[in-house]
């Protein structure tokens, strides 16, 4: 039976000192544990492109809803993997079009997805938030896995979006 | 010209850029808030280097991680570095870091730069 052990959870308020904290308790967990650097490695980009992204949209929401500000960030570890997991509340519009992007490029192959990143860095520019649009693409590029997704229902226009990026160690 | 020295943090690169001693160098971690505005003192001293640069520059990238937000100012930096004569890129990975090698055999398909590959 695969064991399953959460590394962290992190429920709150999400800025890039927390980022910093949150980054540092997972590599010294994977440094204690005796991770290989290469897979330390493709776990610290998943995990920053995670956090940076809820950083970055995190004052997208009705700020008067502390609830609808609530996003979260999970790192577990199953015997043969890592699993990095991220969720935050977003707006329909901003629901579609996130399934629009996942799926698109979770429909890519490995050689397809170098296009779409190489595409994307050439022709965008970052956007007021500062992202460089390559996050998704990177996470899946950095795992070689699709990347999995939900959006649950919460009610007057607002979806919980999770997404799930699995590392795997061998 | 004046030197830029900054010490590498958990979430900035260390940067050394010292024409009178011929090095150029930006290593280590580069996952900042904001790339854009971290880089553009970066980018603003390049420009000006390439007013009067020296007869060749060897750029050293030896990144141990950075972020896509900061990939797209590293080509923004690239870019600014072919617009100078005789420049040569030198990528530094990690000997067991292929995403780092493959990133900058990436970065070196985008820009006319020569780029030689070194392991540490």
């Amino acid at each position: 039976m695969l064991s399953r052990n959460l590394i962290l959870v992190y429920e709150g308020e999400f800025t890039q000192e927390i980022t910093k904290s949150v980054l540092a308790m997972a590599e010294r967990n994977m440094d204690s544990m005796g991770e290989e650097s290469s897979i330390k490695r493709k776990v610290f980009n998943v995990m920053v492109e995670c956090l940076q992204n809820i950083v970055k949209h995190s004052d997208d929401f009705n700020p008067l809803s502390a609830k609808r500000n609530a996003a979260i960030f999970i790192i577990g570890k199953e015997d043969d993997r890592y699993v990095v997991t991220s969720g935050n509340p977003v707006d329909t519009d901003a629901a579609n079009s996130l399934k629009i992007r996942i799926d698109e490029i979770n429909g890519l192959d490995k050689e397809g997805l170098k296009k779409m990143y190489k595409d994307i860095i050439k022709t965008n520019h970052l956007s007021n938030k500062g992202g460089a649009g390559l996050g998704f693409v990177d996470m899946a590029r950095k795992s070689g896995q699709k990347l999995e997704y939900d959006f649950e229902d919460m009610g007057e226009g607002f979806h919980f979006f999770s997404i799930t990026t699995t590392i795997l160690r061998f | 010209m004046e030197i830029i020295n900054l010490e590498g943090t958990e979430d900035t690169p260390k940067i050394l850029l010292d024409k009178g001693n011929g090095i150029f160098e930006i290593s280590g971690r580069s996952l900042p808030e904001d790339s854009a505005e971290f880089y553009q003192p970066i980018l603003d001293w390049i420009n000006a280097y390439g007013e009067d640069p020296n007869p060749e520059t060897s750029f050293v990238f030896k990144l141990e991680y950075f972020n896509t937000a900061s990939s797209k100012l590293i080509l923004d930096v690239l870019s600014a570095l072919e617009e100078i004569d005789n420049v040569t890129i030198n990528w530094y990975f990690h000997e067991d870091d292929e995403d780092m090698e493959e990133a900058g055999e990436e970065f070196s398909e985008l820009v006319e730069i020569p780029f030689e590959f070194n392991t540490y």
